[in-house]
């Protein structure tokens, strides 16, 4: 087969870049590749999906035409093995082979294995939670086992969604977290503590600062796991959820230059011409940092995804950087993050901050230079988006830092000028 | 034959006219009567009557949001971005824009309440709807029922509507 554009992945990266290529580009031939059977289904519905909340016909992010809609040559259940960037193909598991003018490479992330002692292929009861597949294996193990209790290894994120799912079914959870608090990565000690002790009031059970060293096993089927400190914990189900890592197997062995992930240009162009990369498996570039980084978020893929489009089709744009962002409901806590929550002491940041043991609103604001550089906001998300904002716009927060904790505060607070420049044309006339 | 446009059985007919409209708020006119949230509750209600939707219906959020700081008052709904962040953001497909009528469009039945949407307003104008099945809610230009109520209802015309071309649109 031969197509003028190749999409590897068929999550969000993939779909945002053939909607942009269409845009530019109404004929050019498309084709995607996705190692997944579902034609379209959104990662992060995963959790929901485990809990009950959403069936299976719910999953989608884009209606079921879309595909024959935009020319897409959509092709499922198959995995890209190997790429030749000087012949420009790739050749699919199954031997064919597609010629391709331009390849965006969206393969996404892979999960994180830990070392356990015990744990080989062929081991019943222990999964990952990355994908739909991973729930159905799921949902058929507990349902074959009557499963009651579950050990949850990894306290960030998708640990947490993943336990979400299994409360919502009834089973017991215990989440198992190396670091010295849930959510590391995303919260501050205090906002960590206000989901913790949600969990524990919804019946989890938490081990901080602790590894899942063995599995002890009856058969090949995992009965119960033991923990650093000789701690037994029971559980015929294991979820491994401690991170994700950028798939870089299809670009292992070509010329194409990584790092942590592929290292992607401001047009999301990697080293090797005509090969575009985008999402999960992509380290570009990061707004707040201004170093490349992986920011393995759902916004971010989109945006990448849509910026290699247009470059593809021809259309010069330059992707603006994003940074870490998440919008999570935690045991209905709702909670969104922006950037740099916990900052290291000494470094020259500012922090404002107010929590309200009553209602469980917490609020941090993290400044630089009179800058945000990083939000907290639990129990109180409403306005969450101008803080997004004034980090993007880089606005000089110092006329009105003292109301940025307020409940009422909002865009009145901002000075004219600002408020003026934020709001351009979209219809707002100060 | 009757034209798209004013045949009432094609859907088109209903959004054609709103192609490129948008409302414009104007902070210096507001006097802070909240009036604007009333009829928009109102208006979105199951009767769209407003006793009813304040006394014996549960009452809906409002798609304004109201800022009021000194003697200054703004009420501020959704821009309808032509670039939008919430819709790049949609988890579900439950926010999109329409290409016709420029309108940014949201599905409560898709919806998961994600608040991603809520994360990326550069307005802070999406809001969480925590009542029954948590989804969000904002301003739809009150293309269902022909013309904003906020529009229609504001005493001091601090919120107006306006066509493509900027041109002052009144009911």
């Amino acid at each position: 087969m031969n197509v003028k554009y190749l999409i590897i992945g068929n999550s969000v990266a993939g779909v945002n870049c053939a909607e942009a290529i269409r845009e530019s580009d109404g004929k050019g031939t498309i084709a995607m590749v996705s190692d997944e059977r579902e034609t379209n289904y959104s990662r992060p519905l995963i959790a929901r999906y485990l809990g009950g909340r959403f069936k299976r016909d719910q999953l989608s992010f884009r209606e079921p035409g879309f595909y024959e809609e935009n020319g897409v040559k959509l092709l499922t259940g198959k995995k890209a093995v190997k790429l030749d960037t000087v012949g420009r193909s790739v050749r699919l598991d199954d031997g064919a082979m597609i010629e391709y003018e331009k390849l965006l490479i969206a393969t996404g992330g892979t999960p994180i294995i830990p070392k356990i002692s015990g744990l080989r292929p062929g081991i019943k009861g222990v999964f990952t939670f990355a994908r739909l597949a991973d729930v159905d294996a799921i949902v058929a193990h507990m349902e074959r086992n009557k499963t009651k209790e579950a050990v949850v290894v990894g306290g960030g994120l998708i640990g947490l969604k993943a336990t979400e799912g299994l409360l919502e079914r009834g089973i017991k959870v215990r989440i198992v977290e190396m670091a010295e608090r849930i959510l590391p990565n995303t919260f501050d000690p205090a906002a960590s503590d206000l989901i913790e002790n949600r969990l524990k009031a919804a019946g989890c059970a938490i081990y901080k600062d602790n590894v899942v060293k063995k599995l002890v096993c009856s058969g090949d089927r995992v009965k119960s796991v033991v923990l650093k400190g000789g701690q037994r914990l029971p559980g015929g189900l294991l979820v491994l959820a401690i991170g994700v890592r950028p798939n870089l197997e299809l670009v292992n062995g070509t010329k194409i230059k990584t790092d942590r992930g592929i290292s992607v240009d401001r047009h999301m162009l990697t080293s090797v011409p005509n090969v575009y990369a985008a999402g999960d498996c992509a380290q570009g570039f990061d707004f707040l940092s201004l170093a490349d980084s992986v920011i393995a978020i759902w916004p971010v893929a989109a945006r990448q995804g849509k910026i290699a489009g247009h470059n593809m089709a021809g259309r010069a744009e330059i992707y603006p950087g994003l940074f870490a962002m998440n919008a999570v409901q935690i045991l209905d806590a709702p909670t969104i993050s922006f950037g740099t929550t916990n900052p290291p002491p000494d470094a020259g940041y500012t922090v404002l901050s107010r929590m309200d043991p009553e209602t469980g609103v917490y609020r941090k604001i993290v400044l630089k230079d009179n800058l945000v550089a990083g939000v907290i906001l639990i129990n109180a998300i409403e306005r969450a988006g101008i803080y997004g904002m004034l980090i993007r716009e880089k606005v000089d927060v110092s006329s009105f830092k003292s109301e940025m904790l307020d409940d009422d505060f909002g865009l009145l607070a901002l000075p004219r000028q600002v408020l003026k420049h934020v709001v351009k044309d979209e219809g707002i006339e100060m | 034959m009757v034209k798209p446009a004013n045949n009432p059985q094609n859907p088109a007919a209903k959004v054609a006219p709103f192609k490129g409209r948008r409302i414009v708020i104007r902070e210096e006119y507001c006097m802070g009567c909240r009036v604007c949230e009333v009829h928009c509750i109102t208006q979105h209600s199951k009767s769209r009557k407003i006793i009813k939707a304040y006394k014996s219906e549960k009452r809906g959020v409002s798609g304004i949001v109201f800022e009021e700081r000194g003697p200054a008052s703004l009420a501020v709904q959704c821009r309808h971005c032509s670039e939008p962040l919430c819709v790049e953001a949609c988890i579900t497909g439950a926010m999109k824009r329409d290409k016709e009528t420029g309108r940014v469009i949201h599905d409560k039945d898709k919806c998961a309440g994600c608040w991603m949407c809520v994360m990326t307003c550069p307005y802070g104008v999406i809001k969480p709807d925590l009542a029954g099945k948590k989804v969000a809610f904002k301003c739809d230009l009150c293309v269902e029922q022909g013309f904003p109520a906020c529009v229609e209802h504001c005493p001091n015309e601090a919120i107006i509507l306006v066509d493509a071309s900027g041109t002052r649109i009144r009911r």
